[in-house]
């Protein structure tokens, strides 16, 4: 029940902007120590413990197992990488790395891109990867009928042409700097295969055994896999809808892993034990105060800012996290290449605050209604912002809507003032520049930069009109961008080689090793 | 009897056409759209028609139901909205662990009900007696998924006896494994139905134990045992008959919240996600298989207390 919309986001929001093939470095790496993480079928296998069952715990259950057809967060982080595979990778890094492609060239005009696949490489069925399954997955993707979320990062694609069983090319209608990256979320599946819902045909180093709804879903490992074998014999992902029974699942060796704790009252049990490991990933899921920037009183930046910097975020922070998560003072977090350290633009500071709202002309304050959804932490924020707004004058009216509520009424009809939401994915800044989106911020300087970065031909390019993007929108107060969640993976100390960044909700588990 | 038992029919299969459409009225009138949930943020206006028109949910709402009526009695449940799966296999699995739990903690409370019950109403005056009553007093107050909560703390995160939550993967195929996983959640209802339950088995025995057949028995020369047997077990029996019927219906239904403490794939859980969800066609399902379930009960319940009860049996058939 808690992440619905967290989900629908974390993958629409993906309208990336990246980087060009192998070459260029463009991918953060992470800023933690803990674990190795995967890096791809290239990682050497740690020798002598080959047959371990990994047991991990998570609360994302997949609808289904077709990413076309609604399987959502679940199933990209069980399958993706393990069952199915792209012709490009997102490393736990964020690095693109060619996968089922073995290079590409592009035309100089940019627009046409010609692929060359590996060789060798069979799916679970045992036919061969050809240049037809490729065009057919992209197709997936982008027909009428299909539900993916990344639908849409492929709209400039015009023709896809297969010349060769191992060529591919595929041509675009604009410059998209970020195709390469795009192409990494899309599986590359037998296209004569059936039933994708309930079973899978792919080329990735699992084979699904199990799927046991409500419950667990099991992987094998194949023993025809084109490159490095898993470092395991089989992976179990157990599902959980609760918390506290995922915790009590870790401490009594149930599962070895916890992918994503959203919890922070459960960490307590594991931090300081060594028996556990708690690991602090890159984080790209931020915390919105989102103003409705159409409406009266937040068409005025004044007021934006006011409501801003009347909020004490170090403290609201360490209310819900303790010392956990980071601070950011725009859309963008410290992994994006663009970032850059913004959280002074708007300075906590209340006495500013009744400055600026005096000079947009509400000496008295205002009231407004800030929608709210059920699921935490919003709840918790929004009495948080209640009470520090209160202190500016300014009263807040907190409205709980349930997830589905807050789709149409927010999202669709715009047909809010303020609300809370969760924006999940990385490099998801680039949504400032599409006045039409919900929060209709719309200044034309930063629409432009956007659609310059995206049809950029280098990437210091696109970063440095990103990182316009990015001081433009912090010195707008676009929305009041209050903290960066904490990306936390809890394991057993006897196990290693998880990711521990979870970028875009993957879980690549063929590196994973029990002692 | 015959009659009785055409006409108990008739009003079983009346109450269940009600529900159902009760069912199916109330959830449209939800608010809420289905098709939502189906869709990313980016979707199309024609996105959404075409997710609508795929599950039926553009169709008149005549028409759905006439549809759902359909396949209900073809034991056809259709797919779910959200999955697109079919929903009466994923019931039939889901079955497979609610009903075990519920069974196996009805029939422990049922035992231990009997235990507690009769030796609180028969020792009354010595310590334990009292100690019997008190228990089942505060079994009654606390709820079940506190004391889920409890349990799992001691026996699982403290002595590692049993698991925590959880159902094995192999299912059924290795009962040794699934029993050890319910063996706590069974406990969990159990305890907490034993509660009320042993309250009816005590106030009953202490109707046995003061009434004047039992005392005429006993004068007659028959022991205190064999009195109880011939004559008290079934006068005692009839009101706690009926009342056995809702203890057992109520641990089907309460499975929802048990479930959930346990990390159980029962249908409680399938029915809380199904709900989240705006699933129409799986909460549609689960609600007509648990309504289903509860009017059977209801059933079973009334014959086996005419079966028992002669005078019952005499009045109907004089009406």
């Amino acid at each position: 029940m808690k992440k619905p919309m967290a989900a629908l986001l974390a993958s629409a929001l993906a309208t990336a902007v990246v980087l060009s093939g192998c070459s260029s470095p463009v991918g953060p790496s992470t800023a933690s120590a803990g674990p190795t993480g995967s890096a791809g079928p290239a990682t050497p296998v740690p020798s002598g413990t080959s047959d371990a069952t990994i047991q991990i715990g998570s609360l994302y259950e997949p609808q289904n197992l077709d990413n076309t057809a609604g399987g959502g967060q679940g199933v990209t982080e069980a399958f993706d990488g393990n069952v199915y595979q792209g012709l490009y990778q997102l490393t736990d890094a964020g690095k693109v790395v060619p996968l089922l492609a073995d290079s590409y060239t592009v035309s100089a005009d940019g627009l046409a891109y010609t692929f060359t696949l590996k060789r060798g490489v069979t799916f679970h069925s045992g036919k061969a990867l050809t240049s037809a399954d490729v065009k057919a997955s992209i197709e997936r993707v982008v027909s009428p009928a299909s539900q993916s979320a990344r639908k849409s990062s492929f709209e400039a694609i015009a023709g896809i042409t297969t010349p060769t069983p191992d060529t591919v090319v595929v041509t675009l209608a604009s410059r998209s700097i970020s195709f390469i990256y795009n192409l990494a979320y899309v599986w590359i599946v037998n296209k004569d295969a059936t039933v994708l819902t309930t079973s899978e045909d792919g080329t990735g180093p699992y084979v699904l055994d199990k799927w046991t709804r409500g419950s667990s879903l099991s992987l094998k490992r194949w023993s025809g896999y084109w490159g490095t074998r898993a470092a395991n014999k089989e992976v179990v992902f157990n599902y959980f809808t609760d918390a506290t029974a995922l915790s009590n699942a870790l401490l009594t060796n149930a599962v070895d892993i916890v992918t994503n704790v959203q919890s922070p009252d459960t960490l307590s049990q594991f931090e300081g034990n060594p028996k556990y490991v708690v690991n602090n990933g890159a984080s790209t899921t931020k915390e919105l105060l989102v103003f409705n920037d159409r409406v009266a009183p937040f068409d005025k930046v004044q007021v934006r800012k006011a409501v801003y910097s009347a909020i004490d975020r170090a403290k609201l922070l360490n209310a819900i996290w303790g010392d956990k998560g980071t601070l950011i003072g725009s859309m963008v977090p410290p992994t994006d290449p663009w970032y850059e350290d913004l959280t002074g633009v708007n300075p906590y500071d209340p006495t500013l605050s009744k400055q600026l709202l005096t000079e947009a002309g509400y000496p008295h304050g205002f009231a407004f209604t800030l929608d709210t959804p059920t699921y935490d932490p919003h709840p918790v924020v929004a009495e948080f912002v209640k009470s520090e707004l209160a202190k500016i004058g300014v009263t807040v009216k907190i409205n709980s809507i349930t997830a589905d509520e807050w789709y149409t009424k927010v999202f669709q009809k715009h047909d809010f003032v303020a609300t809370l939401q969760e924006h999940v994915n990385d490099r998801d800044v680039v949504w400032y520049g599409d006045p039409t989106f919900y929060w209709g911020y719309n200044n034309p300087l930063v629409t432009a930069w956007v659609a310059a970065a995206e049809s950029a031909t280098t990437v210091d390019e696109q970063t440095a009109k990103l990182k316009l993007v990015n001081e433009q929108i912090a010195k707008d107060a676009a929305s009041a961008w209050l903290y960066l969640y904490p990306q936390i993976v809890v394991a057993s100390s006897n196990v290693s080689g998880y990711p521990i960044n979870g970028l875009n909700s993957q879980f690549p588990a063929y590196a994973i090793v029990k002692k | 009897m015959t009659r009785y038992l055409l006409r108990r029919m008739a009003i079983l299969v009346l109450s269940l056409l009600l529900a159902m459409l009760a069912i199916f009225v109330l959830l449209r009138a939800l608010p809420g759209d289905p098709a939502n949930a189906l869709l990313s943020v980016q979707a199309t206006p024609e996105q959404i028609a075409a997710a609508r028109s795929q599950v039926g949910a553009d169709l008149p709402l005549f028409e759905q139901f006439v549809n759902w009526f359909r396949g209900m009695v073809s034991l056809d449940f259709g797919n779910s909205f959200i999955s697109t799966l079919p929903v009466a296999p994923e019931i039939v699995s889901r079955l497979a662990v609610t009903i075990p739990l519920t069974l196996l903690a009805f029939g422990l409370a049922f035992a231990l009900s009997l235990a507690v019950g009769f030796i609180a109403a028969h020792k009354s005056d010595r310590w334990y007696g009292v100690a019997l009553s008190a228990f089942s007093q505060l079994a009654i107050a606390v709820p079940a998924f506190w004391v889920g909560i409890l349990l799992i703390a001691t026996f699982s995160l403290k002595f590692r006896i049993f698991p925590a939550g959880g159902f094995p993967r192999e299912g059924w195929a290795d009962p040794g494994a699934a029993l050890a996983h319910l063996a706590l959640p069974v406990l969990t209802v159990a305890l907490v139905m034993t509660g009320s339950l042993s309250r009816y088995v005590r106030s009953a025995t202490l109707d046995v134990l003061g009434s004047d057949y039992l005392r005429n028995a006993r004068a007659m020369g028959s022991t205190m045992g064999t009195a109880m047997i011939r004559h008290g077990l079934r006068n005692g029996a009839i009101p706690v008959i009926s009342i056995l019927g809702i203890e057992l219906a109520t641990a089907f239904l309460g499975a929802v919240v048990i479930e959930a403490v346990f990390a159980l794939p029962g249908l409680g859980s399938m029915l809380l996600k199904a709900i989240a969800q705006h699933d129409y066609p799986n909460i549609q399902g689960i609600l007509f298989v648990s309504t289903l379930a509860v009017l059977v009960i209801g059933f079973v319940a009334d014959i086996a207390q005419r079966l028992v009860d002669p005078r019952l049996r005499h009045s109907a058939g004089a009406a």
